[in-house]
């Protein structure tokens, strides 16, 4: 199983209103089809009233294995139903090699 | 207690704004810490920070203790405010810049 399924399937138990995740590993550099780098927008009831902080520590626990195995970058972007506005900042551009 | 870990200790207890990330402020070495520190150095206030690419003990032990897996990581008071996401969010939300002018009074 992909780790860009394994990723999104996780997140699907949140019974997300809105869910993408999106493979961004080819902006960065190593080898072809790499696993690395994802971004993810998820809009859920379970985010209401945690500080941002802590939704990003609710997601990140899910993957600690995936973390410890390679997994480089998870950027989140997280909202609860009411503050979600239909779009999410785009990720940057890579700076090195890190 | 391991040294590294009361090392992370003294760092985040001594300094009121802290950015642990790879490569310097100068010549960030990662996209993300490049527009964390865009984003704080627009703030106008001195910050300390903590190159990690050359502190792989840090590296290696900040994830466990603030629970983040990532970097760069945002430290304002004693406390975590965030990875690049948070950051540049509460930037372009205004709430970055009077966060950290006021870590620096008092």
């Amino acid at each position: 199983m992909s780790l860009q399924h394994n990723i999104t399937e996780k997140l699907s138990k949140f019974a997300p209103e809105y869910l993408t995740v999106e493979n961004e590993s080819h902006m960065h550099s190593g080898p072809a089809n790499r696993e690395t780098h994802f971004r993810v927008v998820m809009v859920s009831d379970s985010f209401e009233g945690l500080n941002r902080v802590k939704r990003h520590q609710n997601i990140y626990a899910l993957f600690e294995k995936e973390f410890s195995d390679g997994l480089h970058a998870l950027s989140l972007h997280l909202y609860a139903p009411a503050e979600w506005q239909g779009e999410a900042p785009e990720s940057p551009s890579c700076a090195g090699k890190h | 207690m391991s040294d590294t870990l009361e090392n992370i200790k003294q760092q985040i207890a001594e300094n009121d704004i802290l950015l642990y990330m790879k490569g310097n402020p100068n010549q960030p070495m990662c996209g993300f810490s490049a527009r964390a520190v865009q984003a704080l150095m627009s703030c106008g206030e001195r910050f300390a920070y903590v190159d990690i690419l050359e502190h792989q003990d840090i590296r290696a032990e900040l994830p466990k203790f603030a629970n983040w897996p990532t970097f760069p990581q945002l430290w304002v008071k004693g406390e975590l405010v965030g990875g690049c996401d948070i950051i540049t969010d509460m930037f372009e939300k205004g709430e970055l810049q009077p966060l950290v002018s006021e870590a620096t009074k008092a």
